[in-house]
C-alpha cells in the first residue's frame, strides 16, 4: 500500500480508514447515527463546548496526567529511557473517562436522558456510571457475566455511582456479547438513548469521536516530553483491546516518521493455541459491531471468541483505524501473552510502586523485551491506560493467595 | 428480474390478502429437520420464505432466532449448506420464492461476486442483510441488483419521510417494514400505527410493503394484513419450533408438525383479513 501524504487526516466522508470502518448498522439506528454525527461536528466548532471540556477535564478528571520517569524500570531493564503517561492517575482510574466525558457533554446537547454502555474489565463502565452520577443521567452497563465474576470490584462501584447492570449471559459472556447486548438495547430505545461507546469502534462517527476525546493523551505527552526532554520520544508502546488508549497516545505522532509506534495485543494462551485476542495478528477483516476491520472468525464467517486474562482486551476485533495503520505499516503490531502480562504486572509493582491494570501490563510486557535492545538515549513512552487495584482479586487468585 | 417475488406477491393481490412470509433459520435445529421443515412450509400456506443465515452475533435479533442460530451452528451450519438447501428446495418447487436473510460477514468471508453467482444458481431470489443500510449499498446492495437478485431493504419506524427515498432508492422485490423500533419477537406492533407506515411508504414506492418484527400470533398477523401486502412471522415460528425439541435440543416427531400447524393458522389469518372485496 502507498503511504498516504498525512496519517492524521481520516477517515473519509463515509466513515473510512482505506478499507476500514463505515457504518454497518441496521436500518433503525441510521438516522441516530447520522444526527450523532451532525451534534459532533457542531459540538467541535462550539467554544462552549470546548470550554466545558476543558474545564471538566481539568477540575473533574484531574488533568493533565503526568509523564513520568520510570527511572528504577529503566535501570533493572538497562536500555531505552522509559517514561509512563500516567492514565492511571485519572478520576475513575483509567483514560477512559476522557471519553466518557466528552459523550456524556454531547449526549447532554443532543437531549438524551438514557445512557447505555458496554465493558469489559468495567472501566469505562465505571467511567460511564461517574459521569452519568455527575449530570443526574440514567445509566444502564452491559456487561459479560464472566467479567461480572472476573471483576467484582468494578460490578460494585457501578452499583454504588447508581448505575443498572446487566450481566450478559450469551456467548463467551464477554465484552463482545455486552456490545450485541447494548446495540439491541439502543434499537429498542432509540427515541431518548445515547450509546456511549468505550472503544475506537463501532460505526461512524465512533471512531473518530473516541479518537478525537483520548488524543488528549498524546497531544499532552508530546508538550510534556518536549519540556522534559527538549525533543519528541522515540517511540511509543500501548496495548490494545478495542485500541482507544492507543489510539490517544499515538494519533497526534502520526505525521512524525521518525517516532515508531507499537501496539501490543493480547496474545492469550499463545497465538498458535487459537485462545487469544490479538485480531490483527491471528485475524481477517470482516464486519461486526458496525465496521470493517480486522476480526477473529473461522472460515464461514463466524466470529471466534477471544481470550485474554485481562477482560479489557478481551475482544475479537479491534478499531478500524488500527488496521488501516497496521496495513498500511505505520504502527507495528506485537503481541503479549497472559503469562508475560502477570509477570509485568509484578514487576511494575516492585519497582515502580505503581500497580498497572491487567490492561497495560501487557504493554509494560513487551517495554521489558524492547527496551534493553534499544540505546539508553531512546526515549520510549508507554502508556499506563489503567492502575490494577480492580484486578488485584483475580491475580491473588491466579497467584494461589487468598485476600 | 425477481420474478418469483413479483408474481407471488401480485398473485396474492389479485386473491385480494397479503402475502404470508415465513422465517425459519437454516439448520434450526439441525440440518435434515431444517431441509423438511423448508419444504413443508409452501403447502402449510407460507407464500415467500425467509431463510435465514446463522450468525453468531445477531445484533438486530431476540432470544428466539439469536438461540435458532446457535443450535444451527452447532450442528456445522454453514452459508456453503445453506445455499445447498435452497438448491434442493428448487428440485421440488419453481414458484415459492425464497429469500435469504441475515449478516453481512458470513456473505463477505464467502466473497460478494462468488456468493451472489452461487446464490443466483440455487434459486434464491433476494437478500435481506441487517446491517447493510444504503449508506454501504456498494457492498452488496448494487452487485446483487445487478446479479438479478432483489435486495430488500429494511424501512423502520425511525425512518423518516426525510430518508424514505434514499432507503427506497435501490430496495426490489418488496419493502420489509420493521413495525416495531427494537429486535426480532420483541413487542407488538400496534396494527393503527403500522397501517399508517404502510401508507406513508406506498405514497413513496410501488413495491409492496411486508411487515414483520413482533408479529406472533393469528390475530396480530390478521390485523397486520388488513393493510400490509405481506406479514412476516418468524420468531413465533421459532419459538414454537423449540417447544418440541428434547432435553438435547434434538428435533422430535412433534418438530415440523408444530410449525406448519402454527403457518397453516396464520395463512388462514390473512385469508379473512380483508372484507371480501367487490361484492
Amino acid at each position: 500500500m502507498n503511504a498516504p501524504n498525512s496519517f492524521r487526516t481520516g477517515p473519509d466522508e463515509s466513515g473510512h480508514f482505506g478499507m476500514f470502518g463505515g457504518r454497518f448498522v441496521a436500518e433503525t439506528l441510521m438516522p441516530l447515527i447520522l444526527d450523532l454525527e451532525k451534534a459532533y461536528q457542531d459540538a467541535k466548532a462550539d467554544p462552549a463546548y470546548k470550554a466545558e471540556m476543558d474545564a471538566g477535564l481539568k477540575h473533574y478528571v484531574g488533568r493533565p496526567s503526568p509523564l513520568y520517569f520510570a527511572e528504577r524500570l529503566t535501570e533493572h531493564l538497562g536500555g531505552a529511557k522509559i517514561y509512563f503517561k500516567r492514565e492511571e492517575l485519572n478520576h475513575t482510574g483509567s483514560h477512559k473517562v476522557n471519553n466518557v466525558l466528552g459523550q456524556i457533554l454531547l449526549a447532554r446537547r443532543m437531549g438524551k436522558p438514557r445512557i447505555i454502555a458496554e465493558t469489559g474489565a468495567g472501566q469505562h463502565g465505571v467511567a460511564t456510571a461517574t459521569l452519568c452520577a455527575r449530570y443526574g443521567l440514567k445509566c444502564v452497563v452491559y456487561m459479560g457475566a464472566l467479567d461480572v465474576s472476573r471483576q467484582a470490584p468494578n460490578v460494585f462501584r457501578m452499583k454504588m455511582l447508581g448505575a443498572e447492570v446487566v450481566p450478559v449471559q450469551a456467548g463467551a459472556k464477554t465484552l463482545k456479547d455486552a456490545m450485541n447486548e447494548a446495540l439491541r438495547d439502543w434499537v429498542t430505545n432509540v427515541h431518548d438513548t445515547f450509546y456511549c461507546i468505550g472503544t475506537v469502534a463501532g460505526p461512524h462517527p465512533y471512531p473518530a469521536m473516541v479518537r478525537d476525546f483520548q488524543s488528549i493523551i498524546g497531544h499532552e505527552t508530546r508538550a510534556q516530553m518536549l519540556e522534559q526532554e527538549g525533543r519528541l520520544p522515540d517511540s511509543l508502546i500501548a496495548c490494545i483491546g478495542g485500541g482507544s488508549n492507543a489510539m490517544g497516545l499515538f494519533h497526534p505522532f502520526l505525521d512524525d516518521p521518525h517516532v515508531k509506534i507499537w501496539g501490543v495485543e493480547a496474545a492469550g494462551h499463545g497465538i498458535p493455541s487459537g485462545q487469544h485476542a490479538a485480531s490483527l495478528t491471528g485475524g481477517r477483516p470482516g464486519v461486526l459491531h458496525g465496521n470493517r476491520t480486522y476480526l477473529l472468525m473461522d472460515d464461514d464467517g463466524q466470529i471466534a471468541e477471544a481470550h485474554s486474562i485481562s477482560a479489557g482486551l478481551d475482544y475479537p476485533g479491534i478499531g478500524p483505524e488500527h488496521s488501516w495503520l497496521h496495513d498500511t505499516g505505520r504502527a507495528s503490531y506485537i503481541s503479549a501473552t497472559d503469562e508475560e502480562a502477570l509477570a509485568a504486572f509484578q514487576l511494575v509493582s516492585r519497582l515502580e510502586g505503581i500497580i498497572p491494570a491487567l490492561e497495560p501490563a501487557h504493554a509494560l510486557a513487551k517495554v521489558i523485551d524492547l527496551a534493553p535492545t534499544l540505546p539508553k538515549d531512546h526515549l520510549m513512552v508507554v502508556n499506563l491506560s489503567g492502575r490494577g487495584d480492580k484486578d488485584i482479586p483475580q491475580v491473588a487468585d491466579i497467584l494461589g493467595t487468598r485476600i | 428480474m425477481s420474478s418469483r417475488l413479483t408474481q407471488r406477491f401480485e398473485a396474492c393481490a389479485r386473491e385480494g390478502r397479503a402475502a404470508l412470509v415465513t422465517f425459519v433459520t437454516a439448520g434450526d435445529p439441525d440440518h435434515d429437520t431444517s431441509l423438511a421443515l423448508l419444504k413443508a412450509l409452501p403447502a402449510a400456506g407460507s407464500d415467500v420464505i425467509e431463510f435465514g443465515v446463522p450468525f453468531t452475533d445477531p445484533m438486530a435479533d431476540g432470544p428466539a432466532i439469536q438461540a435458532a442460530g446457535l443450535r444451527a451452528l452447532k450442528n456445522g451450519q454453514t452459508l456453503v449448506k445453506t445455499l445447498a438447501m435452497v438448491r434442493a428446495f428448487r428440485e421440488t418447487d419453481t414458484t415459492t420464492p425464497v429469500v435469504l436473510m441475515g449478516y453481512y460477514n458470513p456473505v463477505y468471508i464467502y466473497g460478494v461476486e462468488r456468493f451472489l453467482v452461487d446464490a443466483k444458481a440455487a434459486g434464491v431470489d433476494g437478500l435481506v442483510v441487517v446491517d447493510l443500510p444504503p449508506e454501504e449499498d456498494n457492498e452488496l446492495c448494487l452487485p446483487a441488483l445487478a446479479a438479478g437478485l432483489a435486495f430488500i431493504r429494511l424501512a423502520t419506524p425511525t425512518t423518516d419521510d426525510k430518508r424514505l427515498p434514499t432507503v427506497l432508492k435501490n430496495t426490489a422485490g418488496f419493502v420489509y417494514y420493521v413495525s416495531i423500533a427494537g429486535i426480532t419477537g420483541a413487542g407488538s406492533a400496534d396494527a393503527g400505527a403500522v397501517a399508517q407506515a404502510v401508507t406513508r411508504i406506498k405514497a413513496h414506492t410501488p413495491l409492496p410493503v411486508a411487515v414483520g418484527f413482533g408479529v406472533k400470533t393469528p390475530a396480530q398477523a390478521a390485523a397486520i394484513a388488513a393493510n400490509a401486502d405481506g406479514v412476516v412471522v418468524g420468531s413465533a415460528l421459532i419459538d414454537a419450533l423449540r417447544g418440541t425439541l428434547d432435553a438435547e435440543e434434538k428435533a422430535t416427531p412433534a418438530t415440523i408438525p408444530a410449525v406448519t400447524r402454527l403457518v397453516s393458522a396464520l395463512a388462514e389469518a390473512v385469508r379473512t383479513a380483508r372484507p371480501a372485496a367487490a361484492e
